[in-house]
């Protein structure tokens, strides 16, 4: 399986230049952060709201920025159509499991996400400064990692999504759904502290968080370092959960699966 | 035959009710998250910018009213369009002696969606009930007007990415942005700074979709803007009949 990795990423690299003004429209598909921004610095800026200043709101926002495009995935969109068209047919006789090949095919993705990236991480230290940044070099050092753990979480919850078209036949709006959750959630739209007291502590126990809220306050928040282990440690645990997940469901869609189309 | 075309569409939704379970029991805990920002924002703040609660929730219900007929109707026809195109059954509607436009636009609906609208007519009674006091008939027939010519915006705009995305190629996913642009319509414009307004109103006319119809059933909607709303939705309509008229006569099959 290790061997097929190189050839894999290869691949995925191929097919992302390839369809790139499609990855553009995905780029530009994640403008609610700037929406969401614009709203919050203009609410702010004359006093803070809810314990934020304006400055807090643009680090915020780009930070999620930042973490929502490395670790976006439209495997469940490819999934889907797979599925939809038949061609899933194709895949099902290569001796590689689909969830590794897509693994591998995202995965070759996140150079040309981490373009993108870096522009943003350059305006967010121009326009917040270094000020709003965490100081520690540790807690610097572990924000890469949780943003791969958020990547798996992810995809795997993507993946999940995409299968569920081998059990019903729209899955259009299971996918409406699940962002909308997602936004509210992860701390996409706002920060959750602000969040209604009920529903911030629901999301504590919600996937979502570990997906996006968890890197962004890596990212724009001094914690101690027994305070990042945790939220990496929830990650870990959140990984292992949604790969299970979504392995499980494919295994037993797979099953109903008869190749319909053309 | 748009009318058979209609129930075929109608018929064959019917058949997949689990769907529609779903879709129903999340649809009522949809519509209370999509009101939690609102709630957080005006939580804090009385009145910004001349909305309050109860008018940036008239905007809010008229976003999701648009969000039922967008994913009842519009969304699902156009995702359809789109796989046909790629899988080049599309030319089985082009051979069809009617105009492929009205074919595509009803090819898929989900009548159970109708359900969804109570949420938003809620939304809308609750707001004048917080107000103390009902919209004017003629508010009120003009709120309606304005909601049809909203409805109608995002009807063009949605078939016009679709024939967008079918004529420059390898855009199957241009139809999620829409989306993704369509979300900033549950905030008044007047909520946005400056630049972004003029965006929102001309650029992407996301006020002529919601915040419009709500001033008009607030009744503080000047004649100037209703003219503008109204010949503002005709010409996107006829620039995305064009749009549609242009991409059908590029259109080189997929299939075989």
């Amino acid at each position: 399986m290790v061997r097929t990795l190189p050839m894999l990423l290869r691949v995925g690299m191929s097919e992302t230049v390839a369809y790139r003004v499609e990855f553009l429209v995905w780029v530009l598909t994640a403008t609610q952060p700037l929406v969401m921004m614009s709203l919050m610095t203009f609410i702010a800026r004359e006093q803070s709201f809810d314990g934020h200043s304006a400055p807090d709101f643009v680090a915020y926002y780009l930070a999620t920025l930042i973490v929502r495009h490395l670790t976006g995935s439209w495997v469940s969109w490819r999934l889907t159509q797979e599925i939809r068209m038949g061609t899933l047919a194709m895949r099902l006789l290569r001796p590689i499991h689909p969830f590794y090949a897509h693994l591998a095919s995202q995965l070759a993705a996140i150079p040309l996400r981490a373009v993108i990236a870096v522009v943003l991480a350059a305006i967010l230290l121009m326009t917040s400064g270094a000020a709003t940044l965490p100081h520690d070099a540790v807690q610097l050092a572990l924000a890469p990692m949780s943003i791969m753990l958020a990547w798996l979480i992810s995809f795997s919850v993507y993946f999940t999504i995409g299968s569920l078209a081998l059990f019903l036949t729209e899955t259009v709006a299971i996918g409406t759904i699940y962002f909308s959750l997602f936004s509210l959630f992860s701390g996409y739209l706002m920060p959750l502290d602000m969040l209604p007291y009920p529903i911030e502590t629901l999301a504590g126990w919600l996937p979502f968080k570990f997906m996006l809220a968890v890197p962004v306050t890596i990212l724009t928040q001094d914690l101690s370092t027994t305070a990042c282990v945790h939220l990496l440690g929830g990650q870990v645990v959140w990984v292992v959960i949604t790969t299970a997940l979504a392995l499980w469901t494919w295994s037993h869609g797979i099953k109903r699966f008869e190749a319909v189309g053309n | 035959m748009f009318r058979v075309q209609l129930r075929i569409s109608i018929a064959s939704a019917l058949a997949y009710r689990a769907n529609f379970v779903l879709e129903g029991l999340f649809s009522i805990a949809y519509s209370g998250l999509t009101l939690l920002p609102l709630i957080v924002v005006y939580g804090a703040h009385r009145s910004f910018n001349g909305w309050d609660f109860s008018s940036a929730l008239v905007v809010m219900a008229y976003f999701t009213a648009l969000q039922v007929i967008l994913g009842g109707v519009v969304s699902p026809s156009m995702l359809d369009l789109v796989e046909r195109v790629r899988n080049g059954s599309f030319d089985y509607v082009l051979l069809k002696p009617l105009d492929p436009q009205a074919m595509v636009s009803a090819s898929r609906c989900r009548p159970w969606s109708i359900v969804d609208m109570l949420s938003p007519i809620a939304m809308a009674v609750y707001a004048f009930a917080h107000r103390g006091y009902p919209p004017s008939l003629g508010d009120l027939a003009l709120g309606i007007a304005l909601f049809m010519t909203g409805a109608l915006t995002m009807y063009s705009l949605w078939i016009a990415g679709a024939a967008l995305a079918f004529w420059v190629g390898r855009l199957d996913n241009l139809l999620y942005l829409l989306g993704a642009v369509f979300d900033t319509a549950k905030w008044p414009v007047a909520v946005f700074p400056g630049a972004w307004r003029i965006v929102f109103t001309f650029v992407i006319p996301v006020a002529m979709m919601t915040t419009f119809p709500a001033m008009a059933l607030l009744g503080s909607l000047q004649p100037r803007q209703i003219v503008g709303s109204v010949a503002g939705s005709v010409a996107i309509f006829v620039a995305s009949r064009l749009v549609w008229r242009a991409a059908i006569r590029s259109y080189t099959s997929a299939s075989s």
